[in-house]
C-alpha cells in the first residue's frame, strides 16, 4: 500500500535562512507539509531536513521545486517505516512542560 | 572572464565596502543604479573612489528597473543598490518583476548593524525574510570574510542555467568592517545541468518528421537561440508563434511567423493552434496569458517542451517528450536529423485561416490614433532602436503591430506586469546601448508610476523619448469593467486633468504635442530625431479596446472583439 504520508530528506547548507527558503517555497506554491524535522549533520556545514509530506500527483513537482533552491543540496526519498513521525511526539512528551500565557518571569 | 580595474597590492587591508566595489568591478561592472541612504554609506564612500559609474535614480523601485532595462539589453546582470528598510521594501516590485520575467540582476542593500539586527532599529525591516519569495537566490552577509564567495557566487547564480535576480543584504558594520585580503577569484562550482539524452533527441526528431500539423512555440527562454530557431522554423516548414517575451526572435515579417498567440494574440493564430497536432516549446512556460484555459490548449496536439528550467516541464501541461536543456544547445542537435517536409497543406490551412481572420488595425493610416501612432514612430526609425512599455492597452497594441526584428529590441514587463516598467527600462537601455535610440511607449496610468525617472533621463541626458498614449484612463482596467462588469467603469479614469507636457518641460524634457502640431508625422519625425529626452504626448480614446481578447479563464478559441 503507498504510503498517504511520503518522506523527503534533504541535505541543505546549514544557516539561518534556510528553513525559512524551505518552508517559504511550501506555502508559497500551496504544497502541504504535515511535519518537519532538522538536525545540524555534525562535522560538517550541512543539516538534514526530514519534511512529511502529502502523496500524490504534485509530489514530483515539489522535488523539483525544492532541487531549485540553492541551499538544497539533495533531495531523497528515503525508505522510512510510515510511523517515525507519529513517534515523535511521544519522544518529546516527558519534557514538555506549559507556560501560562502572560505569565512573566523577574530577572 | 572577469576583469580586475582595480589593481589591489598582493595582500592589503581593506573594507568591506571597498571589497565589493573591488568584486563588482572584477566582475566586469561598469555601471550601477541607486539611491545612498544610512545603511549604504560605506559602500557609497567607496564607490565614488572606483571606476564604476553611479547612475542616481529618483525612487529605489526606478533604480530596479534601471538595472533591468541594462540587463535586458545585454544579457548580463546588472546591479543595483539601496538602503535598509523603505530603501529595501521599494526594490521590492523591480526585483520580482526580474524573477517573473527571468533577468539577472544582482542587488545590494544596507542593513543595519549585526548587533541591532532584530532589534526593530531604525530602517530595519527583514530584508533577507522579504526577498526570498521574489529572488532566484538572496544572502545576509554576516562575515566580512565571506564578500568574495557571496559576490561572485551571486553572478554565477544570476546569469547561468535560468537567470534571475540575486538579493545581497550587507550590515553597515560588515561594510566597515576590515580585513586582509588576497585578490584571489573564489572558484564557482556549479552543478552541471544534466547531459541531453540522445533518445530524446531522436524522438523529438521523429515526432516532428512525422507530423502534419506542427506549431513551434517559442517564449523569452530561446531568446540566445535565434538563429536555430529560425532554421527551425525554415527547414522544417514550421509556424511560429511567440510569447510576449518571445516577440523579435522570428523577425515580425518572417513568413513563419505567426506573432504573438494568447488573450491578445493573433485571432488567427489561436484558431491555427487550435488545429494543431504537434506543438513544440521552446523556452516557454505555458503561462496563463499566453495559453487560456489549459486543457484546452492545442487539444489536439501532443507536446515537446524544451526548457533550461525542469521544474517547468510538466508544471502546467505534461508533455510526450520533455527536454531538459538550453534551448539553442538542443536544436544545434536536433536540426540535423529534421528532414525537409514541405508541409504544403498545412502552410496553406494557416495561410487560409490568415486570410479569413486577418488583424484589425483600426485607425492606422491616423498618426492621432492608437495604432496610427504605433506605426507612426516605427516609420521615424531604422529596425536599430530598443522598445520598452510600460503595461496596459498601449502595451498589447505595440506587441499586436511594431515590426519588432530582433530579441532584445522589446522590452517589457511580461510575468508581473509591472505598471511603471517602461521609463525607467529605458533609462537603464539607454544607458547600456548610448548609440541606440530608446523608445518608450506608455499610457497615463503607468507612466505616473514611474514619472520622477524623468529627471534621470533628463541629467543623463539620454536619447530616450517617451510616447505618451493619454486617455485619461487605466484603460485595460476601463475595458474589462466594460466587458465583464456591466460597463461599470469605477475607479478607472482620472478625473483631474494632468499636464504632462508641463510636468515634462519642468523635468527638463523636451516635448511634443501631437494634437497641436500642423503635421503630426513631421513634428513625430522631428522628436524622435533629435537627441535627448522628450515627451511625446497624444490623446487617445477610453473606450478604445484591445481586440481580440480571451476572457481570463476562457479557452483561446473564445476569443471577443472583432
Amino acid at each position: 500500500m503507498q504510503n498517504q504520508f511520503p518522506v523527503l530528506e534533504l541535505i541543505v547548507r546549514n544557516h539561518p535562512g534556510v528553513m525559512s527558503h524551505v518552508c517559504g517555497l511550501f506555502a508559497r506554491r500551496a504544497f502541504n507539509v504535515e511535519g518537519i524535522v532538522c538536525l545540524p549533520i555534525s562535522g560538517s556545514e550541512q543539516s538534514r531536513i526530514w519534511l512529511q509530506v502529502q502523496a500524490g500527483d504534485q509530489l514530483e513537482q515539489m522535488i523539483r521545486q525544492l532541487e531549485k533552491l540553492e541551499d538544497v543540496i539533495s533531495v531523497l526519498k528515503p525508505d522510512l517505516d510510515s510511523d517515525t513521525f507519529d513517534r515523535l511526539p511521544a519522544m518529546f512528551k516527558h519534557q514538555t512542560r506549559t507556560v501560562a500565557p502572560g505569565s512573566t518571569s523577574v530577572v | 572572464m572577469a576583469t580586475s580595474a582595480t589593481v589591489l597590492p598582493q595582500t592589503r587591508r581593506i573594507s568591506g565596502a571597498q571589497l565589493i566595489v573591488h568584486l563588482l568591478e572584477r566582475q566586469g561592472i561598469t555601471m550601477i543604479s541607486g539611491i545612498p541612504g544610512g545603511t549604504v554609506l560605506p559602500l557609497y564612500d567607496a564607490l565614488s573612489e572606483s571606476s564604476i559609474r553611479h547612475v542616481l535614480a529618483r525612487h529605489e523601485q526606478g533604480a530596479g528597473f534601471i538595472a533591468q532595462g541594462m540587463a535586458r539589453t545585454s544579457g548580463k546582470a546588472a546591479v543595483c543598490v539601496a538602503c535598509s528598510g523603505p530603501g529595501a521594501t521599494n526594490l521590492v516590485t523591480a526585483i520580482a518583476d526580474a524573477r517573473m520575467d527571468s533577468v539577472p540582476l544582482v542587488c545590494i542593500t544596507g542593513q543595519v548593524p549585526r548587533a541591532m539586527i532584530g532589534t526593530d532599529a531604525f530602517q530595519e525591516v527583514d530584508t533577507y525574510g522579504l526577498s526570498i519569495p521574489v529572488t532566484k537566490h538572496n544572502y545576509l552577509v554576516r562575515e566580512i570574510a565571506d564578500l568574495p564567495r557571496v559576490i561572485d557566487e551571486a553572478f554565477s547564480i544570476a546569469e547561468l542555467g535560468r537567470p534571475g535576480p540575486v538579493w545581497i543584504d550587507v550590515p553597515k558594520d560588515v561594510q566597515s568592517a576590515e580585513l586582509d585580503y588576497d585578490d584571489v577569484a573564489y572558484l564557482i562550482e556549479r552543478p552541471a545541468l544534466p547531459e541531453i539524452s540522445s533518445q530524446s533527441i531522436l524522438d523529438a526528431a521523429a515526432m516532428i518528421n512525422a507530423a502534419e500539423r506542427p506549431i513551434l512555440y517559442v517564449g523569452g527562454g530561446a531568446t540566445n537561440a535565434v538563429e536555430q530557431v529560425r532554421e527551425l522554423a525554415e527547414h522544417g516548414h514550421l509556424p511560429a508563434t511567440m510569447t510576449l517575451n518571445g516577440l523579435g526572435i522570428l523577425p515580425a515579417d518572417h513568413p513563419r511567423s505567426l506573432g504573438m498567440l494568447g488573450m491578445h494574440g493573433a485571432r488567427s493564430t489561436n484558431l491555427i493552434m487550435n488545429e494543431a497536432d504537434l506543438l513544440v516549446v521552446l523556452g516557454a512556460r505555458f503561462d496563463d496569458r499566453a495559453i487560456g484555459l489549459a486543457e484546452k490548449f492545442c487539444p489536439n496536439a501532443s507536446i515537446i517542451h524544451v526548457d533550461i528550467d525542469r521544474a517547468e516541464i510538466g508544471k502546467i501541461r505534461q508533455p510526450h517528450i520533455a527536454i531538459q536543456g538550453d534551448v539553442g544547445e538542443v536544436l544545434t542537435r536536433l536540426l540535423p536529423r529534421i528532414t525537409s517536409d514541405g508541409r504544403e497543406e498545412w502552410l496553406a490551412a494557416v495561410s487560409d485561416m490568415q486570410t479569413q481572420f486577418p488583424d484589425h488595425r483600426p485607425g492606422i493610416e491616423d498618426p492621432l490614433t492608437h495604432f496610427g501612432v504605433i506605426r507612426a514612430v516605427a516609420k521615424c526609425v531604422d529596425g536599430s532602436e530598443i522598445i520598452t512599455t510600460d503595461v496596459g492597452q498601449h502595451q498589447m497594441w505595440v506587441a499586436q503591430s511594431y515590426p519588432f526584428n530582433r530579441p532584445g529590441q522589446w522590452l517589457t514587463s511580461g510575468g508581473l506586469g509591472t505598471m511603471g516598467f517602461g521609463l525607467p527600462a529605458a533609462v537603464g537601455a539607454a544607458l547600456a546601448e548610448p548609440s541606440r535610440k530608446v523608445l518608450c511607449f506608455s499610457g497615463d496610468g503607468s507612466l505616473m508610476m514611474n514619472i520622477q525617472e524623468m529627471a534621470t533621463a533628463a541629467e543623463n541626458d539620454l536619447d530616450v523619448k517617451i510616447i505618451l498614449m493619454n486617455n485619461r484612463a487605466l484603460g485595460l482596467v476601463h475595458q474589462q469593467q466594460s466587458m465583464f462588469y456591466r460597463e461599470n467603469v469605477y475607479g478607472a479614469t482620472y478625473l483631474q486633468k494632468t499636464d504632462f507636457l508641463a510636468i515634462a518641460a519642468g523635468f527638463g524634457l523636451d516635448t511634443c504635442d501631437l494634437n497641436a502640431a500642423e503635421d503630426p508625422e513631421t513634428a513625430l519625425k522631428a522628436a524622435i530625431d533629435k537627441p535627448g529626452p522628450c515627451l511625446i504626448h497624444i490623446f487617445t480614446n477610453p473606450e478604445e479596446k484591445v481586440y481580440p481578447m480571451v476572457p481570463a479563464g476562457a479557452a483561446n478559441t473564445h476569443m471577443l472583439g472583432e
